[in-house]
């Protein structure tokens, strides 16, 4: 988790930030963050006098560069767009749902580098570097992902509404846990709400999905 | 939501020199996005603090622990130190919002965060804490509500962390265009009395830099209890997080915090005092606990949360004579 966070954090800087003045600054400013952060506000001083002005962008519309789905895009957005608004409105990429936009339902749950995600409450200019994973960009050209395979077999889904998110939760569970307990299952899809009630056979199926790619894996 | 300027602060400096009420900082931007999609505020500018580096360290040094204010919840939870020896501070973050939230949301963002009582967060409702004239919930919905400290305003303070930062002796660093300091949590939040338009005393123009946890006594163990009306994700009706220190079976001091009790973290001294010298046990720990709740002024509709918190009070006392 934290290796991949420091990974996150390098990226940033370079990649995605709105201008290319920001990038910049970014990565020359390194050090003098670290002098605030050791030496106090002595260290603030010092900082302050290499420090130039800052970027602001907005209110209006800004070009910024999203990493979606193997793709790169550029969007024009404003700086209050959210990440799933960006997602269905600029891309057409309408498999994330939006239900509460409020964080918590999780129907827009993408990932952030594999780090799930609510993307209503986040916003488009903040992904920077990290490359975005959407129901759309879970499936390999022609084949499913096991957790959407497995999803169908088992009719995990009613109205289908929670669905994307769902599969976003537990496939992300499936990254890192190649063998998830029920426990497991029950928690990576907490903050999933399903209005129809599907999630016993949610469990069953991510549970599944578990077990065949473990048997495909050998 | 407004429309709004956006700018990513490389430093601490390129932050707080922009800061001045109308241009705010976001961090993991989870409550902050929530308030302005409610139209609560409108802030000309959001200054993002979330790519600001070294900010985001968990290290343990001489004088004890020290968070970075970026640290998420998520890895809050999972960090092996803190899980060892701050049980209470992970088991907080394991449970607050969902695993996404967690993944999102920054240990100085959920210090920060402002309340969650659904009058405060309408629009429509311009109550006391907005500079209004009544608190809606006093004689409204108020199952969720403060049993302590609620008779000017009834929000419970939202923030699990606080609960066992509170109970370990935690300081947060203040950073500001003037200098920095450094404030220990238990003054950190106002109540209602002293402000009621704020629920702690950080300046418009300072950042969170640092949260400082003492170093712990020996043979001091920590466990923190969140009660919510449902197994999966929820805000907690009662949470709480007991620090004991202890010879043998016997308590020589205790540090008891309660959370969704009051519109700050609430210290249950009595409960804390009655412990002390004395040997752990159900009898003392049933004491105790009918002594966190004494002077309680439940509002019509959460009489209910007494019994829930003398039944987690008793059980997180319990569990460290179990452990
Ligand atoms: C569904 C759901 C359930 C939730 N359940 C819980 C729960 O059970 N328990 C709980 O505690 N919380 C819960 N939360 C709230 C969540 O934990 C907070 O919203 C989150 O921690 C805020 O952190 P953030 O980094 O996103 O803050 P932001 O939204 O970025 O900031 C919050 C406020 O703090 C300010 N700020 C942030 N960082 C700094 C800093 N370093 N210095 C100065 N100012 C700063 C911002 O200006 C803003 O006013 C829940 C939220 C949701 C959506
Ligand atoms: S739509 Fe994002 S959490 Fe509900
Ligand atoms: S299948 Fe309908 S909400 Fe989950």
């Amino acid at each position: 988790m934290s290796k991949h966070d420091e990974k996150e954090k390098q990226d940033a800087g370079a990649f995605g930030h709105v201008t290319r003045r920001g990038f910049l600054k970014g990565a020359g400013l390194t050090a003098a963050g670290a002098a605030i952060m050791e030496n106090g506000l002595l260290g603030a001083k010092d900082a302050a006098a290499a420090e130039a002005e800052p970027v602001v962008v907005g209110p209006g519309r800004v070009p910024v560069t999203l990493r979606v789905n193997g793709t790169v895009q550029k969007v024009q957005v404003e700086p209050r767009t959210t990440l799933a608004e960006a997602l269905r409105f600029e891309l057409g990429l309408t498999g994330t749902k939006v239900v509460c936009d409020r964080g918590s339902c999780s129907a827009c749950t993408v990932w952030l580098d594999s780090t799930p995600v609510c993307s209503c409450m986040t916003l488009a200019v903040d992904v920077g570097a990290r490359k975005i994973t959407t129901i759309e960009g879970l499936a390999q050209s022609e084949e499913l992902h096991p957790v959407q395979e497995a999803f169908i077999e088992y009719d995990a889904m009613q109205c289908g509404f929670c669905t994307p998110g769902m599969i976003m939760s537990c496939a992300a569970l499936l990254n890192h846990k190649a063998n998830p307990t029920l426990d497991d299952v029950k928690q990576a899809t907490s903050g999933n709400l399903c209005r129809c009630g599907t999630y016993p056979k949610v469990f069953e199926a991510t549970l599944a999905a578990a077990k065949a790619t473990r048997k495909g894996g050998e | 939501m407004n429309r709004f300027e956006w700018t990513d602060a490389a430093t601490v400096h390129e932050a707080i020199s922009q800061l001045n009420g109308r241009a705010v900082v976001k961090a993991g931007g989870v409550d902050l996005l929530d308030r302005l999609k409610e139209g609560l505020e409108a802030p000309q500018r959001l200054v993002n603090i979330r790519n600001i580096r070294g900010l985001d360290r968990i290290e343990e040094g001489k004088d004890g622990l020290r968070i970075g204010p970026l640290v998420t919840l998520a890895r809050l939870s999972e960090d092996k130190l803190v899980l060892e020896r701050y049980t209470a501070l992970a088991q907080a973050a394991g449970r607050a919002a969902t695993p996404q939230i967690r993944n999102m949301a920054t240990a100085g963002g959920n210090l920060l965060q402002r309340p969650r009582c659904w009058y405060f967060r309408q629009e429509e409702f311009h109550c006391r804490r907005k500079g209004g004239e009544r608190c809606f919930a006093l004689d409204g919905e108020n199952q969720y509500h403060a049993i302590f400290d609620n008779q000017l305003c009834a929000i419970v303070h939202p923030s699990a962390l606080a609960v066992p930062l509170m109970a370990f002796g935690a300081r947060v660093v203040l950073t500001g265009s003037k200098g920095a300091r450094e404030v220990e949590l238990e003054r950190f939040f106002v109540t209602p009395e002293q402000d009621i338009m704020r629920e702690n005393i950080i300046a418009p123009d300072e950042l969170i830099t640092e949260i400082k946890v003492p170093r712990l006594q020996p043979a001091t163990r920590s466990f923190y209890i969140k009660q919510g009306e449902k197994e999966s994700f929820d805000w907690p009706v009662a949470d709480v997080c007991a620090v004991l220190q202890t010879k043998g079976n016997v308590c020589l001091k205790a540090s008891i915090v309660l959370g969704a009790a009051a519109p700050v973290p609430w210290r249950a001294s009595k409960a804390e005092a009655s412990l002390a010298g004395k040997v752990i046990n159900e009898q003392s720990a049933r004491e105790a606990a009918r002594l966190s709740m004494e002077g309680a002024t439940p509002l019509a509709q959460n009489r209910y949360k007494l019994a829930v918190f003398e039944a987690i009070v008793r059980r997180a006392i319990l569990r460290q004579a179990s452990s």
